[in-house]
């Protein structure tokens, strides 16, 4: 009851200050003032319902820690589903090979002869998916906050766009060559700043993809300047000629093998002895080192790594888009790729998958609201933060098989 | 790695370490020999944990030099280097406020100490190959055998944050312990612990001497422990060393007792 006498009284505050706003309206043709009441219930019924939502998810979440603060190990432990399905490797399995088919067939399912719009769309959200991925390398499991990594992006972009254009190269050449090139670039940034930590560490990458950007618009007879470079080779299959459509479709099916071996590496990594070195230099620098950690060579491999991704996936980019120039490599793409991992969930395969599918689909199938985007977007940041600042799907404790018979009989602690 | 008793295996000798104008620790030395507990009394702020930083390479002293004689291998001046290398020459070493990796679990943590005796790469981690997977069972057996020595197998797959106090404590020393060094530094493993705690980890302390063959070097404000385990100790103030002995000498030293121990010990 309190909570509806509340959300009531900020239905009515909202009312009356969205008043001027939202109801009075001058036709300035026929000289007189319109009351459009109607906006004024809808406003109150929106405030009114949003605020009773708010503090029942606030309750929510008082009563949750409560009951965490009251019993900390509680002995059956409640699970997230997530947990309980990687729990269980049949179920999980099964899932998977669900995907894998769906993502396989899924060309077929909606494009037609002429018609492969949804083709293209998927290419460009799979493109973010390697990303978000290459990004959760060095943010989730590094720690090492990039607010640059787009410009890795610009260089495998432009690696193939340079090559193919001045020196004839394939798009199965350039491929490996982007990555690469990008990995050197990651490694050449990752020097300098080896010291740095968190803010500092932000502020130096978000001046790198300044710099690249900046050198990307300038210098015209190299990079073509802010015109860009076009007639970029789509990639080659095997020297057949294909029409626009079945090109979109082998893009696509590029890009998902690209998305299975960043999943297939990055969950590889995260149970080895360079993912743990990245989580524990994340968790504390001096006390990693201490236990024997290097630390120049753990954060340069996370950085030339996350960059590797960024790379490979760029060349891509250039090659499904024909053209590229710099408005493709802005900071508002750096952050929407941050966004990604953070939402999803730092360092969780699977969260920043969804994050970046849903970040990317989204807003290109709700164009008739395009303008409320960064709106709704605000929006969504907010309210994350404040209910699942973990992200989407926490990132998971790994459980090691181990030997429990062996040894330690003698244990004389309890 | 086992050394013969009696054994030099630290030297350090006209230490000093300057923060701007102010001397920290004013010309330190002593040494340490294998199988012994050796323990770095005195008074808050008297430059200890100093000492332990500028041994383990988290400073670079200013003047004097750290040697270092690993059971089997040649004697090596340690100043200036990175604090991985030396934890890699076998030194390894707590913390006293506790650094633990709080969002990796139990046994995970126990793992980062194996990272100097492991040696996969990255290629090896993508293609799973032999030595990676090898060398993930040892380190998984060999972590979870130093949790079950410590006392903390049982809550091995808990995230590390969600331990007592008095278990973080132990479990940093099992992370230590990971890391095979000859020689265990101690920072302060008591603090915060009640006694009953205390007595166990007074237990712990000499059975991982005798098991695991290490020579500890320690910082302990709790006296109790420090009088029940040391063979010897050394007494710091004000970044200078003002005694050194065993622990029946230190009791009855009246330099030690103004300084420090006060009235407390005829009490």
């Amino acid at each position: 009851m309190a909570h509806f006498k509340r959300s009531l009284g900020i239905g009515l505050w909202f009312m009356f200050l969205t008043l001027p706003l939202m109801v009075v309206r001058v036709n300035t043709i026929s000289r007189e003032v319109e009351w459009r009441w109607y906006n004024l219930a809808w406003a109150g019924l929106c405030a009114f319902v949003i605020a009773w939502f708010w503090q029942f998810s606030i309750e929510r979440r008082t009563a949750r820690r409560a009951q965490v603060a009251a019993n900390p190990h509680p002995a059956v432990e409640k699970l997230s589903l997530v947990q309980r399905l990687a729990d269980d490797p049949v179920l999980s399995r099964r899932l998977l090979a669900v995907a894998a088919v769906v993502a396989i067939i899924f060309p077929w399912l909606v494009s037609t002869g002429q018609n492969f719009y949804h083709v293209n769309v998927m290419v460009s959200a799979l493109i973010f998916v390697v990303l978000g991925l290459g990004l959760n390398i060095t943010v989730g499991l590094a720690g090492l906050l990039d607010l640059g990594y787009i410009a890795f992006f610009a260089v495998g972009a432009y690696t193939y766009a340079l090559l193919s254009k001045n020196f004839d190269l394939g798009f199965w050449t350039c491929l490996p060559l982007g990555g690469l090139m990008s990995m050197l670039f990651g490694v050449i940034l990752g020097f300098p700043i080896l010291r740095l930590r968190g803010d500092y560490l932000a502020i130096v990458t978000l001046g790198f993809a300044s710099i690249t950007k900046i050198v990307l618009e300038n210098w015209d007879t190299l990079f073509g300047g802010a015109a860009g470079i076009a007639n970029i080779p789509r990639p080659e299959f095997f020297g057949m000629a294909l029409d626009s459509r079945q090109k979109s479709v082998y893009t696509y099916y590029i890009v998902l093998a690209l998305v299975a071996v960043t999943i297939f590496v990055t969950n590889r990594l995260k149970n080895s002895r360079a993912g743990r070195a990245w989580m524990a230099l994340r968790e504390d620098e001096i006390a990693s080192v201490a236990m024997g950690v290097d630390m120049a060579r753990t954060k340069l491999s996370a950085y030339a790594l996350g960059a590797f991704w960024a790379g490979l996936v760029g060349v891509v980019f250039a090659a499904h888009n024909n053209f590229i120039n710099p408005d493709s490599f802005t900071f508002m793409d750096s952050a929407m790729i941050l966004a990604m991992v953070v939402l999803g969930g730092m360092g969780s395969i699977l969260g920043v998958i969804i994050a970046a599918l849903a970040l990317k689909l989204l807003p290109e199938y709700l164009r008739a609201f395009a303008e409320y985007r960064m709106l709704v977007f605000g929006a969504v940041m907010v309210l994350m933060m404040i209910f699942r600042p973990q992200g989407l799907i926490n990132n998971m404790r790994r459980k090691y098989e181990y030997d429990t018979a062996q040894g330690g009989k003698d244990n004389g602690g309890n | 790695m086992a050394a013969t008793k009696g054994e030099k295996l630290l030297e350090v000798s006209g230490l000093s370490m300057d923060f701007g104008g102010l001397r920290a620790i004013d010309n330190i030395g002593f040494e340490l020999f294998a199988g012994e507990i050796v323990a770095l009394i005195g008074p808050n702020g008297a430059g200890k944990t100093t000492v332990f930083n500028c041994i383990t390479g988290i400073y670079e002293p200013t003047m004097g030099d750290v040697t270092i004689h690993p059971p089997g291998g040649t004697c090596r001046r340690i100043n200036g280097m990175k604090p991985n290398s030396i934890t890699s020459l076998g030194m390894a070493r707590t913390f006293q406020n506790i650094r633990l990796f709080p969002a990796m679990t139990v046994l995970e943590n126990v793992m980062i100490g194996r990272h100097c005796r492991t040696g996969s790469t990255i290629i090896d981690a993508i293609l799973s190959s032999r030595r990676s997977r090898r060398e993930e069972k040892e380190t998984v057996d060999k972590s979870y055998r130093l949790l079950q020595k410590v006392g903390l197998a049982d809550v091995a797959d808990e995230f590390s944050r969600n331990l007592s106090y008095g278990a973080q404590r132990r479990l940093e020393i099992a992370r230590a312990l990971a890391t095979d060094p000859f020689l265990l530094l101690l920072d302060e493993p008591a603090a915060g612990m009640n006694p009953q705690e205390t007595h166990e980890l007074d237990e712990l302390i000499v059975r991982i001497r005798a098991e695991e063959q290490v020579a500890i070097l320690l910082i302990e404000h709790d006296m109790k422990l420090v009088m029940n385990i040391s063979d010897r100790i050394y007494v710091m103030e004000y970044g200078k060393e003002i005694a050194q002995g065993t622990p029946r000498e230190i009791k009855e030293n009246p330099k030690v007792i103004e300084a420090y121990l006060g009235e407390e010990v005829h009490a």
